[in-house]
């Protein structure tokens, strides 16, 4: 029997109550990642990856969301704990870090007195041998002259700067998962790709499992072991990343890696691909990237299921598109 | 360190500026007497040549601003020409204790209050808490000071005096050094109005504020983080919500401090500042007038020096400036 995987996640959906309808920003998500593992999730703007790591992680405060389905983290349900309990795993088990690193700390706090913090919200330490820690800390992710930085106040810091004290502060507990959505994404290019080395370098150091969730499919063959493709709230496509990179086998994955720009233009959105996804309200029947899929046929008026159309049985996708067609019609795109 | 001597040295200028802009307004107005001003209506033309050469109005004007100062500040014997012999300076001196007693006593009070009730309405946001004290608060806010006064008056020293209030004691002033417990009892009533008149916006401001914060990105980290709510709201959303508060609390201390608290003053016949001003208003009593103008510009720049400082101590981005 295979060990069990560190984070199982099963049919996870977030609905959003609104004025005009509900709203499905995460539609029936499945994945697993495995301990020391890196999965990348890629997918346009609003195709909910951020609405489905903040489900698990007990981040969604909209009183108006419903978060259904199952996402177990070594064994435990993390839907629906009672908060005391999550907060137990939240920044010691599962760190997160996000987007933009100019806000996700507070302004007036000193970096050094924010990763005690959490250091010591944790663990019982001494607020010595926790400041020694975060400056060790700070020192491992690469600021220069940590030990005055770490008096230092956030706004004191550059973009990059900042964000890898969020890494550090995320890594300060020794997480067996992190979570990094879009950690390079507000970050210009020379800066994207040392945060993206630091973060790899940290995860073979420590063995951590991590989600990194980016829009770059360039990221995603840097760094991840394998990859989900998401399109309006659903999984497209799901495999190993040489399958998906090499062998991709939904249209929407073509397109996105049609759309990686040249090297050094990274950062680059996924604009390539003609159109835009289904507005929120879209109905929920047949294929969600029919309008925009140069391939569209009758039968993808009806959902499409996550299967494996190809030879390898971990390499799934969910398009009507016939197994053996897809190379060349993929062909046609290019 | 540098922060706090550069801002005490702009509100030392401010002040000066404030001193020549009031005496240019009250001894410079072209086509006017100062002296007949000074002396008040009706003087004997003893009393204006008097006037003219005690403030050396047969004299250049920065001759005249200095003499003027000096009456002010150093002999301290610039007299009141409408109630003569009455010296400006210790009238003031005698005022100010009672509006600083007033104000400060109430500023506690509402503070306390505004920020509780700021920091409760946020913690049961959703539930019936949070707007039963917003509609308090902007119930109190609008309530008219001197009505409220009155009311206040009129039950704890009449209707129910007799009874539940027979240990209020009658309106007035007791000083501090006189008898402590006194003075808190005469202030009772008069810090309570007052607290309830300013400490419901204070509640507002601080709600919305703290509301605002508790959405940023930060507020994300600290849950992702593993901190309990009632950490991330005290210690990571309030600092920054105070910011406003403060400012607020700046500008309503200084004003009030300043003669603002006049109708509470004159309601419950405290003798401060607010009722000394309003007196030399009801005579055109002009030194006094002068006066205390300049007491109140002086607790006004004072008040925003100081919130600038505070500003400083709760925002490190700040301190640069
Ligand atoms: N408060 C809300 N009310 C209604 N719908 C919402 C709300 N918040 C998010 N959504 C919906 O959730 C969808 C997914 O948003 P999400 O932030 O997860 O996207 P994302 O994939 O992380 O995008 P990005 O790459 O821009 O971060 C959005 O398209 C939006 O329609
Ligand atoms: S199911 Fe149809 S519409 Fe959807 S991706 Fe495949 S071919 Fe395109
Ligand atoms: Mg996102």
């Amino acid at each position: 029997m295979p060990a069990a995987p560190l984070l199982e996640v099963d049919d996870l959906r977030v609905a959003f109550r609104t004025r005009d309808g509900v709203v499905n920003a995460v539609n029936g998500l499945s994945f697993t990642v495995g301990r020391g593992e890196v999965l990348g999730i890629v997918g346009e703007s609003g195709s909910g990856k951020s609405m489905a790591m903040y489900s698990m992680m007990g981040l969604l405060d909209n009183p108006n969301a419903t978060v259904t389905g199952s996402a177990r983290f070594e064994g435990t349900e993390l839907i629906g704990m009672p908060l005391p309990k999550l907060n137990r795993l939240r920044g010691s088990s599962i760190a997160m870090i996000f987007q933009d690193p100019m806000t996700a700390l507070t302004p007036v706090y000193t970096v050094g007195w924010q990763i005690v913090e959490q250091i010591r919200t944790h663990e019982k330490v001494s607020s010595q041998a926790a400041w020694k820690r975060a400056i060790a800390l700070l020192d491992e992710v690469g600021i220069p002259d940590a030990a005055r930085r770490a008096k230092s106040y956030p706004h004191e810091f550059s973009g990059g700067m900042r964000q890898r004290v969020m890494i550090a502060m995320s890594l300060a507990c020794h997480p067996s998962l992190l979570i990094a959505d879009e950690p390079t994404t507000a970050l210009d290019v020379t800066t994207q790709r040392q945060i993206l080395e630091l973060i790899r370098d940290l995860q073979a150091k420590y063995g951590s499992s991590v989600i990194m969730i980016t829009h770059d499919m360039g990221v995603i063959s840097e760094i991840a072991d394998r990859v989900i493709v998401m399109y309006a709230g659903r999984a497209v496509e799901l495999g190993g990343k040489s399958q998906v990179v090499r062998s991709p086998r939904h249209p929407y994955t073509w397109g996105l890696l049609g759309a990686i720009p040249r090297p050094g233009q990274r950062g680059q959105r996924l604009a390539t691909i003609p159109g835009l996804p289904p507005g929120p309200h879209d109905d929920q029947i047949g294929c969600p990237f029919r309008s925009r899929c140069r391939f569209a046929m009758d039968e993808c008026s009806e959902m499409p299921q996550l299967r494996a159309t190809g030879e390898a049985a971990d390499h799934l996708d969910a398009c009507w598109l016939s197994g053996d067609a897809r190379k060349s019609l993929r062909g046609e795109i290019a | 360190m540098l922060f706090v001597a550069k801002r005490l040295g702009s509100a030392l200028l401010v002040m000066f500026a404030i001193s020549i802009v009031v005496f240019l307004i009250f001894f410079a107005t072209p086509g006017v007497d100062p002296a007949a001003r000074l002396a008040g209506r009706g003087a004997s033309p003893e009393v204006l040549s008097q006037v003219r050469h005690a403030f050396g109005f047969d004299q250049p004007l920065p001759v005249r601003y200095v003499l003027m100062m000096d009456h002010l500040f150093v002999t301290r014997d610039l007299t009141s020409y409408v109630n003569i012999g009455d010296k400006v300076v210790p009238q003031i001196m005698q005022a100010a204790p009672v509006t600083l007693s007033l104000v400060l006593g109430a500023a506690v009070i509402w503070i306390v209050l505004g920020l509780g009730g700021g920091i409760l309405a946020t913690r049961f946001r959703g539930s019936v808490v949070d707007p039963i004290i917003m509609v308090i608060g902007i119930a109190a806010v609008s309530l008219p000071a001197y009505w409220v006064g009155e009311v206040v008056n009129l039950i704890t020293q009449d209707r129910l005096h007799d009874s539940v209030f027979s240990w209020v004691p009658p309106l007035g002033y007791v000083p501090f050094a006189q008898n402590p417990g006194q003075w808190a009892l005469h202030l009772l009533f008069p810090w309570l109005t007052l607290a309830l008149l300013y400490g419901g916006i204070y509640a507002r401001v601080l709600r919305a504020e703290l509301v605002t914060a508790m959405g940023e990105d930060y507020v994300r980290t600290g849950r992702a983080k593993g901190l309990s709510e009632r950490r991330i709201l005290w210690r990571h959303a309030l600092r920054g919500s105070l910011s406003p508060v403060v400012s607020l609390f700046g500008l309503d201390l200084g004003s009030l401090i300043g003669g603002a608290a006049l109708l509470t003053e004159v309601v419950f016949g405290l003798p401060g500042i607010g009722k000394l001003t309003w007196d030399s208003l009801q005579n055109l009593d002009l030194p006094v007038i002068m006066a205390c103008v300049l007491y109140a510009a002086f607790f006004v720049v004072a008040a925003n020096a100081i919130v600038d400082l505070l500003y400083a101590v709760i925002d490190p981005r700040v301190r640069r400036a």
